[in-house]
């Protein structure tokens, strides 16, 4: 659908130098909802607007449908760029127009007739929530209402890429989870393909099939969101799964914890079908270790359950090594926090 | 208190002036914004970052602008005889004073709509190019429709330096009010056609700012203005 080879964008001026993206390499599936997250500057923004050309690159390839982007004249990008829709963060809407005029607006671009026009409007509006709204001014419309007139206009040109540019970080969290939720149904009911860019790990659990983590220009890891939530490589997406799934101990009750002997600590992550798997029960009765439950929550991960256990482990040497190949054998998820966090 | 025959006289005396004034600022603000128009429009997208950017036209222009606007509108007026003289056949009267007017107008008009112009955010300049605009779709879809309140408080503006000109026109013969003014208040002595004059390019000065004011807000939809 979308391929992404080796982009790299440079911002120079006069004797400034900024490496924005080195060498991004990404391919978005057909009808995926595909998060991209970083920190403000690890170049994300940059990266989107590379998709539609709004900012050329300054190498690397932009394939969509096996079309290269990068090589269009100003016209052929014109036309591309009608099959990409795009959402922003400030909605930019224009405020001389009402509601149904900017959604509209796409349409009188690409030179429809007046009668058509309106057909799809109208058709638009309820989709987004928006029938009775058809002919007030942004001026009139909370962020919410923008943000959705913002998505039908993006809709008209009934595009097969989605790009959302931070489009949900003005709203508050409860539109917040409206838009998602309504970005959510277009990706099922029309399978377009949604590229989200944002800074807020709850956008990717909400809604995200997929997730790349930028940081300092790279993209350091992309995986589906199952992969990344229960298994971050690196340390910066380590930092966002936990900043909504906050599992750490306070430091205290660690430091106490670690000095037990004949004791480990141990993060375990499940994911849909070893949650439903009676671990705990397991340990005991075939290991023979001692069990303390120290954190234990479950989560919505889009449609499967996702859980995070953090358990005291007491018991002899052996049988704690009994405890670690069982847990190995039931191709758990989980980490050892008292060996410096070490991988199993 | 004054009789009629007095009040008839001043009339007399005052309305050819008005009328003169009022089309000398109509025909020379039509005019400028014909040619200023189009050179603020495109200063604005040949600037850096905008949807046609030139910075080499963008520089030459705008100092061929700021050249034009740096001579007092009397200095020109005097110094552009011999090309109002070529165009319009005399230097004097009233259709001559347009030509001057014109020349000194355009290069502020240019300045005034690219000033509104650039109040249009680029996120909505982007937004239509992400939607496949040409640069001409984005300067009569985007730009110009989303600084309309900003173009017309602009054009009231204008109007009014117009109306300024036009009385230094008028002390060199161009006719208009500030020609009366000269001719009968400070000529002749009369104080009360001098009054009246100051008095009536008041109320023309009024009329043009309430009347911008109201068609910004009209044409601002519900933003600040």
């Amino acid at each position: 659908m979308i391929e992404i080879n080796n982009l790299g964008k440079v911002y120079s001026g006069g004797r400034s130098y900024t490496r924005a993206l080195g060498g991004v390499d990404l391919s978005i599936p057909k009808g995926s909802v595909y998060g991209i997250i970083g920190l403000s500057g690890a170049g994300k923004s940059t990266l989107v607007r590379c998709l539609n050309l709004l900012e050329r690159p300054s190498e690397g390839q932009i394939l969509i449908n096996g079309q290269d982007l990068t090589v269009l004249s100003g016209e052929e990008l014109r036309k591309a760029r009608r099959r990409i829709g795009m959402i922003f963060q400030h909605f930019n809407l224009l405020s001389s127009r009402t509601v149904a005029e900017n959604i509209a607006f796409p349409l009188e671009i690409d030179g429809m007739k007046k009668a058509e026009i309106n057909k799809i409007v109208d058709e638009l509006l309820p989709l987004v929530g928006l029938s009775d709204k058809k002919d007030s001014y942004p001026s009139e419309l909370s962020g919410g209402q923008k943000q959705r007139v913002g998505i039908a206009r993006a809709l008209a040109l009934k595009p097969d890429v989605l790009l959302c540019d931070e489009a949900t970080s003005a709203l508050d969290p409860q539109t917040t989870l409206s838009i998602l939720n309504l970005l959510k149904d277009i990706n099922r009911e029309l399978g377009l393909t949604i590229v989200i860019i944002t800074h807020e790990m709850k956008v990717i659990k909400e809604i995200c099939t997929h997730v790349a983590v930028l940081h300092d220009a790279k993209c350091v890891e992309n995986a589906t969101v199952e992969e990344v939530f229960t298994s971050p490589k690196s340390d910066i997406a380590r930092e966002f799964v936990s900043s909504v799934f906050p599992a750490e101990l306070p430091e205290d009750l660690l430091r106490e914890l670690s000095s037990h002997k004949d004791s480990e600590l141990v993060r375990i992550n499940f994911l849909g079908d070893t949650a439903s798997k009676p671990i705990i029960n397991g340990l005991i009765t075939e290991c023979g270790v001692q069990i303390n439950i120290l954190y234990g929550s479950v989560e919505h991960l889009r449609s499967s359950l996702f859980g995070n256990l953090i358990l005291e482990i007491r018991g002899t040497d052996e049988q704690r090594g009994l405890a670690h190949e069982y847990l190995k054998s039931n191709s758990l998820v989980f980490s050892y926090l008292n060996r410096g966090g070490a991988d199993a | 208190m004054p009789d009629s025959v007095y009040l008839l006289k001043m009339l007399n005396l005052v309305s050819p002036a008005v009328w003169e004034t009022i089309y000398m600022v109509f025909a020379s603000g039509v005019l400028a914004y014909i040619i200023g128009m189009p050179l603020g429009i495109y200063l604005v997208v040949s600037s850096k970052g905008h949807i046609l950017p030139s910075p080499m036209v963008e520089k030459t222009l705008g100092t061929v602008i700021n050249i034009l606007r740096s001579a007092p509108f009397i200095v020109l007026m005097v110094a552009l005889i011999p090309f109002t003289r070529a165009v319009v056949g005399t230097s004097i009267g009233t259709t001559a004073a347009i030509v001057p007017l014109v020349i000194s107008t355009a290069p502020f008009v240019a300045r005034i709509v690219e000033t509104s112009l650039k109040e249009v955010p680029s996120g909505v300049i982007e937004a239509a190019q992400s939607m496949g605009a040409s640069p001409w779709q984005i300067i009569t879809k985007v730009l110009l429709p989303e600084s309309k309140s900003s173009l017309i408080l602009g054009a009231a503006i204008t109007a009014i330096n117009v109306v300024g000109y036009t009385a230094m026109a008028g002390a060199v013969g161009g006719g208009g009010l500030g020609d009366l003014a000269i001719q009968y208040g400070y000529n002749r002595f009369r104080t009360d056609v001098m009054i009246i004059t100051v008095a009536v390019l008041v109320i023309i000065v009024q009329l043009i700012q309430t009347l911008g004011m109201r068609l910004a807000v009209r044409y601002s939809y519900g933003r600040k203005i």
